[in-house]
């Protein structure tokens, strides 16, 4: 389960409106295990510009990495938009994921409502997980 | 001896630490020593042919080696690399 800070939520969204029609994408951090908690968002650039593919750029990366090590939390998950699709973990998400343990939220633009879902990746397999609005 | 820090998920192949030290004066010297030490590192760090791999990100300090001189950027003991998967999706 994972629970999203209300801000954590209403920062995600406004960045993946924000980036539409391309893909947005960034980073999440707070407390892992179950339920793991996000407090904080680290928006990035999508180094891939594009509305199909997202590549989170690297110094974004580092810089999320610093900054919530300093708050003292650790990166939990990536968030990315799907403009056109449903919120759910794409073939390239799947192979693409970079670590088991993290959380993988996919926000859906494709309707009137937006739609955000999280899921755990591991050895290829998708599993949704709940998700909980503080 | 220069500091490597490595992400959740390569430390079980290095034995479970978050740092790690190693010896060398180019990053690839470096992840050379650092294969010695652990050998199961040696696929996630570099292809087949010896090359960095692309789902690795590496900075020294704050720059990334792509930008610089990849595997033959030249690095000193007060220097830090930080090893990051690339994160990436559709």
């Amino acid at each position: 389960m994972l629970v999203l800070a209300g801000e954590v939520w209403e920062k995600v969204l406004a960045k993946c409106l924000e980036g539409a029609p391309l893909e947005a994408c960034g980073l999440i951090g707070g407390r892992g295990g179950d339920p793991a908690v996000a407090s904080r968002v680290y928006p990035a650039t999508n180094a891939a510009a594009s509305a199909r593919v997202y590549t989170v750029e690297p110094r974004d990366l580092l810089r999320a990495d610093r900054d919530e090590e300093a708050a003292g939390g650790e990166l939990i998950g990536v968030w990315h938009s799907h403009t056109h699709t449903e919120a759910w973990p794409s073939p390239t998400d799947v192979a693409a994921a970079p670590d088991p343990d993290w959380h993988y939220l996919v926000v859906s633009l494709r309707d009137l409502e937006p739609t955000l879902r999280s899921f755990r990746i591991r050895d290829g397999n998708i599993e949704e997980e709940p998700v909980v609005l503080q | 001896m220069v500091d490597v820090r490595l992400p959740t998920v390569l430390r079980p192949a290095a034995g479970g630490s978050a740092s790690v030290s190693a010896e060398g004066g180019t990053v690839g010297e470096v992840f050379a020593d650092l294969v010695g030490r652990h050998p199961a590192l040696r696929e996630q760090l570099l292809t087949p042919e010896g090359e960095l791999h692309r789902h690795l990100n590496v900075f020294l300090n704050d720059d990334d080696i792509r930008y610089l001189g990849k595997l033959d950027t030249s690095v000193g003991e007060a220097d830090t690399l930080t090893l990051m998967p690339a994160v990436a999706g559709g």
